[in-house]
């Protein structure tokens, strides 16, 4: 049973990582074809860090991650803190339509927000889908996952506590800030990180609303489209290196507060 | 704490962003280019019935494997140490983080005719396979995509169950197999709601994996609202009635899924 | 890419060429960067369409940059009608684009092209007389044509005899069965098949659309894959053994891979295209894209462009400084009688494209398929669901009870 549960565990895990093994094996290949190894080079990797085109939708992918997810975080807070108080009827429906672009196909959402974008920009002379529509895009996408990550903490919290620190003559403003706010942190943090990765990630409604402007999926998507070279590889293999570099810092941080706790 | 007046922004934003937008979608579904009202957009969507048919059984064929295969790893996972348990679900996660559109590239490297596999089927003196472009490689595409959706909730489920429920019933007299058709499954069944809805859903409206994988010969109803608005047939009011369509239909499926979860209603869907 | 030296060598001193990895922006540059105006233009031109800077090219867009001080965001799309939506609904705006001859009608039809001006792109002079004025452009208001070329078959040497490529009918023959590539845009692949019956590819008669869907529809089993440039891979690397595309791609899959053939077919005739720049119709900077379109005509970056990416350039003067063997290649400048033999796409009417956009999902997605069947799927949930729900309220009341 035992050895059984290992292999079916060892099969599926290579089921996961087969794929990204070859792609990281690849992008070490002197040869240009995707199946033939040629050699041992790191000629893509060069390319990688010449390219401008890259390089200026990386810089716009970290500035629509950024903005949109302290955007969210700041909406979706406020929000998570408003949707408390209501009760009934008016709350169900407030908590349908934070959950509706969760469930919402992607591409409907995607093309939905572009008709809006599309019929706004006209109508307010603009030129083009950008940046704007881009980060209001991501915002929107975003928020309810932070309002979902902090509601419960909300409901997790004595709501005695904010009323006591009133009785006791604190003004309701700070009250917010030395009472609810240190209770529901872990869950606002837990909403902009969420928020950062989902947007450094998403390419179907990036995808629709767009216009010019390209983010680091968009870029992915037209050199998939084209005739293949194995600089997409080594693009894959840095950002695989920096998610795992981010995961295991993370990680780390976490254990050690635990040791931290756990000795106190 | 009576701060209604806190969720106003948030409230107009997504009336703004979310409201206005889906409103759009209706309003060009039942207008025609000129903007009069016309049914024609609407009726027309039944020519495509047939890629509603193939959309809907390959999501339905991917999420019954991811289900298959992903219930046994998560159990598995769920019986470890905390520790262990802690890293097997960190690599479960992991490839999620890859953008899909590598990790849907990397499969078109495995698969094609003189792709890794078959080249190593063919070095074993095995025949070759074809693989890629087919509705089998799509379905693949799915799974390696989503089989973490269906991993991760059945395994949260799984850990939060009582492990004095378990001795309980084996007290009784229960043998394994019963403990786990018994008591062990009944208990998971959120989890695998939740796990189906969140792989049948994306899985039914994918539109980029089926043109890698798939050729574009065994088109889905993602890559049909593409090709009406961004793609080959530029038909806007054609793209919305597809996608209200394709709308009505997943909030169908999310209300009957609501339906087997009982009580944890804001955590689950839409509670319709 | 050896020819691409030779080029360099013609218009420059080949002193600066003796190291095999000269950069180009060297080997061009005898006066300092531009300073930056500031100014970003918005490119949208195909896919493998420019001279990019590998294998030893010159790096257009980085030169242009270099020369005016003005930024190129360029990007890339894969067939005329996505272009055409990317346009019309999109909400991008554009600064220079290059499409085909009968999208450029179209969009001049539609106002959606604004009128060039001439004064700003001098080098419109090299362009030769055949090219001007063009049936698409009648009066030379809108376009610079970029290149042009005819539409052939890439096959594996191995697989397929040449003889047998003469004739579109081998996109059709059994024994290449899941080896056929088409193209993924519906006036490329109904082109072939209406040459294959004898028809006009401009046909406004339905029932000739009918037609030719309906053998595209028999060829469909036999199909791999309906793509664009991925058959560059797909042919290179043996996994598809026929494909129709542009006679310009030889460049890359001919002269690199010597498993791969190329011939025009000469049975039924083919399409001769011309790709143009234009601007359309908002762009924010029109003497900016000017500037552009001026820049590509110069004959030296003409010829070095078209040298990487392998087609035909409509400028005698920037033909003559690439090699003879280029100049006399049948591929890239067929012979007269070939060019007699073959058809330009004109726009459509309204109606035939609306027409030819239902039968081209019909083709790719199989159908048309039943209303009924679409509406019985809808029921069945919706079914389900109430029957779910009706279930559970009268095991409640039967508990209650």
């Amino acid at each position: 049973m035992k050895i059984a549960s290992k292999a079916y565990t060892a099969l599926i895990f290579l089921f996961l990582y087969a794929p990204i093994v070859v792609l990281v094996v690849f992008s070490f290949n002197a040869s240009s074809t995707r199946t033939m190894w040629g050699g041992f080079s790191l000629r893509w990797y060069e390319k990688l860090f010449e390219d401008q085109m890259l390089l200026m939708a990386l810089r716009n992918t970290l500035i629509i991650a950024v903005v949109s997810a302290a955007a969210a975080t700041a909406l979706g807070t406020l929000a998570a803190i408003g949707i408390n108080a209501y009760r009934g009827i008016a709350r169900k429906a407030i908590m349908n339509v934070t959950k509706f672009p969760m469930v919402n196909p992607e591409i409907v959402t995607g093309v939905s927000m572009m008709l809006l974008f599309v019929f706004a920009t006209r109508l307010l002379g603009g030129s083009s889908l950008g940046m704007v529509s881009l980060i209001i895009a991501h915002t929107t996408f975003c928020l309810p996952y932070v309002v979902l990550s902090i509601m419960p903490k909300l409901h997790q919290m004595d709501p005695h506590l904010y009323e006591a620190a009133q009785d006791l003559g604190c003004p309701p403003v700070r009250a917010f800030f030395k009472v609810v706010l240190p209770e529901i942190m872990p869950g606002i943090v837990t909403g902009l990180i969420m928020a950062f990765t989902l947007s450094i990630d998403d390419f179907v409604i990036s995808y629709f609303t767009s216009g010019t402007t390209q983010t680091l999926p968009i870029y992915i998507y037209s050199m998939t489209r084209k005739r293949i070279s194995p600089e997409i590889n080594a693009l894959s293999t840095v950002l695989f290196g920096v998610i795992l570099l981010l995961l295991l810092v993370v990680n780390l941080r976490k254990s050690k507060d635990g040791k931290e706790a756990a000795a106190e | 704490m009576k701060s209604k007046t806190a969720s106003y922004p948030y409230l107009i934003w997504m009336a703004l962003f979310i409201v206005i937008p889906m409103a759009m979608v209706v309003f060009f579904a039942f207008t025609d280019q000129s903007g009069a009202f016309t049914l024609q957009n609407i009726s027309t969507v039944g020519r495509y019935s047939n890629v509603f048919v193939r959309s809907i059984w390959l999501g339905a064929i991917a999420t019954a494997i991811s289900l298959v295969l992903g219930y046994p790893l998560a159990y598995v996972i769920a019986q470890g140490t905390e520790r262990r348990q802690n890293v097997m679900i960190m690599l479960v996660m992991l490839p999620m983080w890859m953008n899909f559109l590598l990790r849907t590239y990397a499969w078109m490297t495995l698969l094609e005719d003189n792709g890794l596999i078959n080249n190593a089927l063919a070095a074993l003196g095995l025949g070759r396979l074809h693989m890629i472009n087919t509705q089998g490689a799509v379905v693949l595409g799915m799974i390696y995509n989503y089989i973490p959706y269906m991993i991760l909730p059945i395994y949260s489920v799984l850990t939060k169950i009582d492990p004095s429920i378990i001795e309980a019933a084996q007290d009784l007299g229960a043998d394994q197999k019963r403990v786990f058709l018994r008591v062990v499954f009944p208990m998971s069944i959120p989890g695998v709601i939740s796990g189906i809805t969140m792989v049948f859903v994306p899985a039914v409206s994918t539109f980029i994996i089926s043109k890698m994988l798939g050729g574009g010969s065994n088109l889905l109803i993602g890559d049909l609202i593409d090709m009406q608005f961004l793609g080959s047939a530029y038909n806007p009011n054609l793209g919305s009635a597809i996608s209200l369509v394709l709308m009505v239909l997943i909030l169908i499926c999310m209300g009957i899924m609501n339906q087997f979860d009982d009580g944890e209603n804001e955590k689950g869907g839409l509670m319709i | 890419m050896k020819r691409f030296k030779r080029i360099l060598a013609s218009f420059l001193c080949a002193g600066l060429l003796l190291a095999g990895s000269v950069q180009p922006s060297m080997a061009t540059g005898e006066d300092a960067p531009a300073p930056d105006t500031g100014v970003t233009i918005n490119v949208y031109n195909w896919g493998e369409y420019i001279a990019n800077g590998t294998d030893g090219s010159m790096d257009v867009n980085a030169e242009f940059t270099r020369r005016t001080g003005i930024r190129v965001n360029y990007t890339t799309f894969d067939t005329n009608e996505s272009l055409y939506s990317k346009l019309a609904g999109g909400g991008a705006s554009y600064d220079v684009i290059i499409p085909s001859d009968y999208m450029i009608s179209k969009m001049a039809r539609e106002g959606m092209l604004e009128e060039l001006n001439f004064d700003n792109i001098p080098n419109f002079q090299y362009i030769d007389e055949q090219f001007r004025n063009p049936e698409y452009d009648p009066e030379n208001k809108y376009s610079v044509p970029y290149t042009w070329g005819v539409v052939g078959i890439f096959y594996n040497k191995n697989y397929v005899d040449a003889e047998e490529t003469k004739s579109w009918r081998v996109l059709w023959d059994e024994k290449y069965s899941g080896k056929i590539l088409m193209f993924d845009n519906p006036r490329d692949t109904f082109g072939i098949a209406q040459k294959l019956l004898g028809f006009s590819f401009n046909s406004e008669d339905t029932d000739e659309w009918d037609q030719a869907a309906s053998i595209l529809k028999q060829q469909k089993p036999l199909v791999q894959a309906y793509v664009m440039d991925q058959i560059f891979d797909k042919i290179a690397g043996g996994d598809a053994w026929l494909a129709p595309y542009y006679a310009g791609d030889a460049a890359i899959l001919v002269e690199e891979n010597e498993d791969i053939g190329f011939t025009i077919p000469t049975e039924e005739g083919t399409n001769f295209f011309v790709d143009a720049m234009c601007i359309p119709k908002g762009a924010t900077h029109k003497a900016e894209a000017e500037a552009y379109i001026n820049f590509l005509c110069e004959p030296e970056i003409a010829a070095a462009n078209m040298d990487y990416v392998g087609y035909s350039t409509p400028e005698t003067a920037a033909k003559e400084l690439l090699p003879e063997e280029v100049q006399n290649n049948e591929i890239y400048y067929p012979p007269q009688e070939i060019l007699d033999n073959s058809e330009a796409f004109v726009a459509l009417s309204d109606e035939m494209n609306l027409y030819l956009d239902s039968l081209w999902a019909e083709v790719k997605m199989g159908g048309p398929g039943e209303t009924a069947t679409l509406i019985a799927i809808l029921v069945f949930f919706l079914l389900l669901y109430i029957g779910i729900v009706v279930y559970k309220k009268h095991k409640r009341k039967m508990q209650a009870a």
